[in-house]
């Protein structure tokens, strides 16, 4: 425990001289996250200092080992950090798909070489990663994809079309799942590949969300050759690595939903927002009484979080499964939260551009939520997860 | 950490031995069959006793095995899935909290031993009406010669029909509503103008309606401050809130434990019925929400050992969520278990019964979720 708070007090004392000013400012939109990459613009000089310090320490992936750039910290002292940095309001220095998916699979699946490749560029956010997983006719069914690698020697040659690729048209590089043997039941014909967005045959076109925004696109391959060292782990046996690369995207996903702990939660929005009785209650006995349900709901999620990540990490595991009961609860809980947050705006939730309502944040932010229980597994796939693997339920 | 250390996981194993092979479902079913009027078996509490969980709250020093609030907590979650009734939580947490922490040391000396010993049994008499609102105590404690004469009703008192002592919450000063002018006394069941009716329950344990007619006590009666008693009975309600919610949280897992072992095994259309997606996704959907509850007792339990006067966010996080966690777990378990849940015979009957009781003392889910509300602030 000593050990542990020395770590402490220096982990203080050395955000508190390094964390900028600005970087203690909460975080008002999507463009004020850093996301790193090849041609990222900074929002800032501040945001770049912040992410350049802390990549130096290795403090953008805490956790990693530190010969792939991160900084080498036991669970417990991951928690410290973010503790510390929740109390002077740190933002994250940088947030990527690398970090939540690519790197934890990676490190668990990946050569020696691909590791020392990828996984110092994901931790200094030098090379921004996207996910190509989902096509038009393999959503929930993932397992069914169609995009083929055909094997031409010392290289592949992939051909086929992606669907829902968020920032495909922002990032450098994709992992992609594509199909290598036809004739093998479906599960068994998959393989994992790493490859470059700027290379020939790649195309992006962006989709417009219900948000009005464009933040995913449909991703083309026309016989882009991708050579065999981009090749993880073994030939057709890509989808172990593509389920437990999502073990660690629903974890994620599902964290969002302790967005209530962190800012400030719905009831005090409203509270402020539509006033208080002589008690400082909340004036809105109905909102009253949902937000204290959800509010009940999001600490009691929050503790399941942290039990399951104390619990994996004392079992020396991650957290597997489970992570479908994260990401269904989590993302119910968040959309949950937004209902509420637009319950309290009234008709203040209504605008949708104008700088009053910050180009409408409120209610777009309610319509992004929706895709919180579609995007990296539905919750109806996440249920099915947990009756089959965890309660050993039956098949139909 | 939020996971169990080597201690509590031993506590843990040796709890459950215990109840299921001493306390098992079926020793409910007798007590409510016989009609014993304490509620629960004294040979039983006796054998409790000798297992150390009377003392689990009582400091070293006191002769306990002060094991916390954890510890305590790990018992009742245990107790919970086999429905086993005893005083452990008015006895062995609620009393043990007050006397431990604020007893005098008379007080301390007459009763800690004989709780620890399992010779005593102690209820709590804090509700008054039907709510649960301590703040609106209105029974009246009024100063008389060096003492105190208590008038009013204390209702729902549980184990109140087999105690040798009361502690009871009463008004020295202030109107009802207002939290000063509270003071908590211990007052022996056999005090004259002490009366007690037995309620019947539905959970087969019983409780009492305590009347006292000018019930005269002498100031070392007075657990704590006198018209301070306020902090000192939200610890000791604490202590009885968190106990109830791991017991919810074990009734809910085991409700939910058989109500899955009937989906693999009965069959319709050919097929056993866990087969079909519509009850699977409410099995998960139930799974995930009695897993949440059980992080939130848990959160609970740690933070009373942390710091009892500041854990009461995490309790009330904790007894709102596993009040309405027992309660789905036990309506999906009737329903999904079809006529059969419906009869006597099976227990699934039982554990709706206790959750009833279990999950509306001391604060059912709305009034602890406005608890958390007042705590965040709207
Ligand atoms: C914002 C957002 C970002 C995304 N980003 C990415 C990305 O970066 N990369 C990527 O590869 N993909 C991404 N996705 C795609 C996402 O993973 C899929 O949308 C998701 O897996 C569902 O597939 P689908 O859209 O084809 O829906 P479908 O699978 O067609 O599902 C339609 C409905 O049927 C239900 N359903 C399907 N199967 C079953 C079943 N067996 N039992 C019961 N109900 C069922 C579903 O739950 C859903 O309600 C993203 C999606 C969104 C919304």
């Amino acid at each position: 425990m000593d050990a542990l708070e020395a770590f402490r007090r220096e982990t203080r004392a050395w955000l508190d001289a390094n964390c900028p000013a600005e970087m203690r400012t909460p975080v008002s939109g999507d463009d004020d996250i850093c996301w790193g990459g090849r041609n990222f613009v900074f929002k800032s000089e501040a945001q770049k200092v912040w992410l350049t310090r802390m990549a130096a320490r290795g403090w953008t992936v805490p956790g990693w080992p530190k010969e792939y750039g991160g900084g080498g910290l036991s669970h417990e002292e991951v928690k410290v950090l973010k503790e510390e940095m929740r109390a002077i309001g740190a933002r994250s220095p940088l947030e990527s798909f690398g970090i939540w998916m690519l790197g934890p699979a990676l490190l668990a699946f990946g050569s020696e070489a691909q590791k020392q490749e990828h996984l110092p560029r994901i931790a200094r956010g030098e090379i921004r990663w996207c996910q190509g997983y989902s096509e038009p006719n393999a959503g929930s069914d993932l397992a069914s994809l169609q995009t083929r690698a055909e094997d031409a020697g010392d290289h592949f040659v992939v051909t086929g079309s992606k669907i829902w690729t968020s920032y495909a048209d922002k990032a450098d590089m994709i992992f992609c799942l594509v199909r290598t043997d036809f004739s093998a039941p479906k599960h068994l014909g998959i393989s994992f590949l790493l490859f470059d967005m700027t290379w020939a045959g790649v195309s992006t076109k962006p989709i417009l969300l219900i948000s009005g925004k464009s933040p995913f696109c449909e991703t083309f391959f026309d016989g882009v050759t991708v050579p065999k060292a981009n090749l993880v782990g073994t030939l057709n046996r890509g989808w172990d690595i593509a389920k437990y690369l999502l073990t660690h995207e629903r974890e994620m996903i599902g964290g969002g939903g302790g967005g209530l702990l962190g800012g400030r939660s719905p009831g005090q929005v409203a509270a402020n927002e539509i006033g208080t009785d002589g008690e400082g209650k909340l004036a809105d006995a109905f909102l009253r009484a949902d937000v204290a349900r959800a509010e009940v709901d999001a600490l009691a999620f929050a503790a399941t979080m942290a039990r399951y990540k104390d619990e994996a990490a004392s079992g020396g595991k991650g957290v597997g499964d489970r992570s479908a009961v994260l990401k269904y609860y989590g993302t119910e809980l968040n959309k949950r939260r937004h209902e509420l947050l637009m319950r309290a705006a009234g008709h203040e939730g209504l605008e949708w551009e104008g700088a009053r309502s910050n180009d409408g944040e409120r209610p777009r932010g309610w319509l992004r939520t929706k895709a919180n229980s579609i995007e990296g597994g539905t919750s109806e796939v996440m249920l099915d997860i947990v009756a089959k693997r965890l309660l050993q339920l039956p098949n139909a | 950490m939020l996971v169990l250390n080597d201690d509590q996981v031993m506590l843990q194993d040796a709890a459950r031995g215990f109840v299921s092979e001493k306390a098992p479902v079926a020793a409910l079913r007798k007590i409510r069959d016989e009609k014993v009027t304490d509620g629960f078996d004294r040979d039983l509490w006796r054998s409790m006793a000798e297992m150390g969980w009377t003392g689990v709250l009582v400091p070293e020093d006191q002769g306990g095995l002060g094991f916390g609030f954890v510890g305590a907590g790990v018992i009742c979650e245990e107790m919970g899935r086999t429905l086993t009734a005893s005083p452990f939580l008015s006895t062995a947490m609620m009393a043990a909290t007050a006397l431990s922490r604020a007893g005098s040391p008379a007080q301390k000396e007459r009763w800690l031993p004989a709780i620890v010993a399992g010779e005593a049994v102690i209820a709590a008499a804090v509700d008054e009406g039907r709510r649960h609102d301590p703040a609106g105590t209105a029974m009246r404690a009024e100063r008389h010669g060096n003492g105190f004469r208590l008038s009013g009703t204390k209702t729902y008192v549980v184990d109140g029909q087999a105690a040798d002592a009361v502690l009871v919450a009463a008004r020295t000063a202030g109107a009802a509503g207002e939290t000063g002018g509270l003071s908590l006394f211990l007052v022996e069941t056999g005090t004259k103008g002490l009366s007690s009716e037995r309620l019947s329950t539905l959970d087969s344990r019983g409780a009492a309606e305590l009347t006292f007619d000018g019930v005269e006590v002498t100031a070392d009666a007075v657990v704590g401050e006198v018209d301070d008693g306020f902090p000192l009975l939200e610890v000791v309600l604490g202590a009885g809130r968190a106990g109830l919610a791991a017991e919810l949280s074990g009734n809910a897992q085991e409700s939910f434990g058989r109500t899955m072992a009937y989906l693999r095994e009965r069959k319709q259309f050919g097929r056993t019925i866990g087969a079909f997606q519509a009850l699977q996704h409410r099995a998960a959907h139930l799974f995930c929400e009695v897993e949440v509850a059980r992080s939130a007792v848990l959160a609970a339990l740690q933070a009373l050992d942390t710091d009892p006067a500041g854990a009461s966010l995490a309790v009330s996080v904790a007894k709102s969520k596993a009040s309405s966690v027992a309660r789905l777990a036990a309506q999906e378990a009737v329903q999904m278990h079809g006529g059969i849940g419906m009869t006597d015979a099976i227990d699934i009957g039982l554990f709706m019964k206790r959750m009833q009781v279990a999950s509306t003392l001391y604060g059912d889910a709305d009034f602890h979720a406005d608890r958390v509300a007042r705590a965040r602030g709207f």
